[in-house]
């Protein structure tokens, strides 16, 4: 144990002599944990309930949360990257409402699908736009703009309603793409697997993480530090685009209150998937399986009938959990190097 | 050594947990009621009816559930939760009449009926709809409760709705604009929307009562607005001017009646709206009943309804209650 050395005892800090493994490690164990906290939820559920084990029950599951997680998967990046968007759901607000006044004057399906991820991505460039080019912090600017794109959608609606989308745009949230497997399911495991190659197989997602751990230091790298962040919000606007899409074609109809309070769903998911809230750590293998995680808890409970209350505390336990847990180890180990020290 | 000794509490906790509520054996019939949001005393109270009318059957067993937050979201889950379960049928209350079609009409393809009470469902998505009274009379009772307690039935009122987007108060509200001219010396002066949120409803009475001096009554069409603008009434010191009324639960305003905020307030029965609502469900799956128009359905002891072109019905007028009758109610909802 003699890789260890404390410099003053009276401060008990561990210095490894290595970086990076034991950061890998502990990423590694996290999903590990968040692995064994699925299957024990999905076996524990299979036990107690008879109706859980059953391919459309565990179909209709996954529409519980695909569309959260399709935003969170973009969120992690923008988290990891340092900055956050809280205006997400009211993007989705405002995608919804556009798509809807589209369809009142006949716009077919396809170009309902261009309004939606369209006005999602403008939302996104002028979030971007406020924190990287006004330098605004981006918990104020979202927050601003939460109020912002949802007050649009009442303007535009009012207590009113838009119905009478195509028939055929039906088919994003409610139609499969084979047997079981549903367009939403699908089009998530897709976009995870394109989420997981950008940020953990390309120099583009490492310059994520740099900018996250020390953004001076980046932008003293000669890393476009703006221009990355930029483009995450710009990101993050076109999946909540996308997740406007599939609501919207779920729900069938649009009102301004449409995914109320899913922003907070959203993050609630990426930093259970281990993503440092303060940037620089996480991975998007995490964010999957908290995707599913909370899926698979809703459901289960909603099988038992348990009240809606319950799955919130449930959720929010669970969120302490796993926030409190890693920085628990660290305090243990590292009281446990200053005594051996 | 110690990941693992963490993994395996973790693992055995949330397991224990799951366990630990595993449901009761499976009676014949299931009917599931679907609250707006669970902690609503409408609600619970309309559960109570529900248990009746299943006492009343017998072999059938109720399950009340709902969403934390009212929204139509939150519902659709809980919908898919009792498909899964393959109910017999869903009672529910809905948040969006609307976004609740496409999986009610999932619940009604496979076999499960569909009935809605309260706040309704489009047609498409029920088999029937159950309105605690004809709309009309509701909108001429919230104003006429105002009106009836201004002196010299005149003065400026406001009303203090739920949210901008629910069905039953703003169909209320738009009744009750009817009934304006009945009422010459009753001048509307706003209509604020306090979301169904106590500190929503309160800053919104606070608001009211500031920019409209010579205010004298507030009504409320929602449990929640009405205690939350009576208690705005009272912190002001403004017993006595500003009259609160609306639509309320007994037991949440017992209070306000004695302090004198309120002096009265309707409501139609929960208890008969939950009862009246199982019963219907149940004719419908048993099939003593169809769900077409012109059908006439008994729902026990609360009497018969007859449906309309759009399969719905009304159950009952709303009743008044004040200082002589409240202790009476407020300890039943």
């Amino acid at each position: 144990m003699n890789e260890h050395t404390s410099i003053d005892a009276a401060v008990p800090r561990h210095i490894p002599d290595r970086l990076g493994s034991p950061l890998r490690a502990r990423l590694l164990s996290w999903e590990m944990l968040l692995l064994a906290v699925a299957v024990a939820i999905f076996v524990a559920n299979s036990f107690a309930s008879p109706y859980f084990l059953n391919a459309w029950s565990l179909s209709d599951l996954t529409f519980n949360f695909t569309e959260k997680a399709l935003i969170a998967l973009a969120m992690a990046l923008l988290i990891i990257s340092g900055e956050i968007d809280l205006s997400v759901a009211s993007i989705i607000a405002l995608c919804s409402t556009f798509m809807g006044l589209a369809a009142q004057y006949g716009v077919g399906t396809p170009g309902l699908v261009a309004i939606g991820i369209g006005t999602g991505l403008l939302c996104g460039a002028f979030n971007g736009f406020l924190v990287t080019r006004l330098g605004l912090p981006s918990i104020v600017v979202t927050i601003g703009t939460m109020s912002l794109f949802r007050g649009v959608s009442y303007i535009i609606l009012g207590d009113g309603v838009f119905k009478g989308y195509p028939a055929s745009f039906g088919y994003f949230g409610q139609g499969y793409v084979f047997w079981v497997i549903s367009f939403e399911l699908a089009l998530f495991l897709a976009a995870a697997a394109l989420y997981y190659f950008l940020l953990h197989r390309t120099s583009f997602g490492r310059r994520i993480f740099a900018i996250g751990n020390n953004h001076v230091a980046a932008q003293f790298s000669g890393l476009r530090v703006g221009r990355i962040k930029f483009m995450l919000f710009c990101l993050t606007g076109l999946m909540s685009g996308i997740a406007a899409v599939l609501l919207t074609s779920r729900l069938g109809s649009t009102r301004p209150a449409i995914a109320q309070g899913w922003e907070l769903e959203v993050i609630t998911m990426v930093v259970l998937g281990g993503v440092n809230i303060l940037g620089g750590a996480g991975g998007i293998l995490g964010v999957v399986l908290a995707a599913f995680i909370m899926g698979l808890m809703t459901f289960g409970l909603g099988l038992l009938n348990v009240p809606g209350i319950v799955m919130s505390i449930f959720t929010g336990t669970l969120l302490i959990v796993v926030i409190a847990l890693p920085i628990l180890f660290r305090r243990l180990r590292n009281r446990r190097h200053a005594r051996l020290a | 050594m110690t990941r693992a000794k963490i993994l395996g509490l973790g693992s055995a906790l949330v397991a224990g947990l799951m366990l630990s509520t595993v449901s009761a054996a499976v009676a014949e019939t299931r009917i599931a009621v679907v609250a707006k949001d669970i902690g609503n005393g409408f609600f619970v109270a309309a559960g109570k009816g529900a248990e009746e009318a299943a006492k009343e059957i017998g072999d059938t067993k109720i399950i009340f559930t709902g969403p934390t937050e009212p929204t139509a979201e939150g519902q659709i889950e809980v919908i898919n939760a009792l498909i899964a379960q393959q109910v017999n049928a869903i009672v529910i209350s809905a948040n969006d009449p609307d976004a609740l079609v496409p999986a009610l009409q999932k619940a009604k393809q496979r076999g499960i009926t569909v009935v809605s009470f309260d706040s309704g469902v489009a047609p498409e998505g029920r088999d029937v709809q159950l309105d605690p009274s004809s709309i009309d009379l509701i909108g001429k009772t919230i104003i006429k409760l105002a009106a009836d307690n201004m002196p010299d039935g005149k003065g400026k009122m406001a009303f203090l709705s739920g949210t901008a987007t629910a069905t039953n108060q703003n169909a209320w509200l738009a009744a009750a604009k009817e009934h304006y001219a009945d009422f010459p010396g009753v001048e509307v002066v706003a209509t604020v929307y306090g979301d169904d949120l106590f500190d929503k409803s309160y800053r919104e009475a606070q608001g009211l009562i500031s920019t409209h001096p010579d205010l004298v009554a507030i009504s409320a069409p929602t449990t929640v607005g009405i205690v939350a603008a009576a208690q705005a009434v009272t912190d002001a010191g403004k017993i006595g001017k500003i009259n609160v009324t609306g639509l309320a639960l007994p037991s949440e305003m017992a209070a306000h009646i004695k302090s004198g905020a309120s002096k009265s307030f309707a409501i139609w029965n929960p208890i008969d709206l939950g009862y009246s609502a199982t019963m219907i469900a149940n004719s419908l799956i048993k099939g003593t009943a169809k769900a077409e128009p012109g059908a006439e359905i008994s729902i026990g002891r609360v009497g018969k309804i007859t449906l309309d072109d759009n399969r719905s019905a009304a159950m009952s007028d709303p009743f008044t209650y004040d200082a002589s009758n409240i202790d009476q109610f407020s300890s039943i909802f």
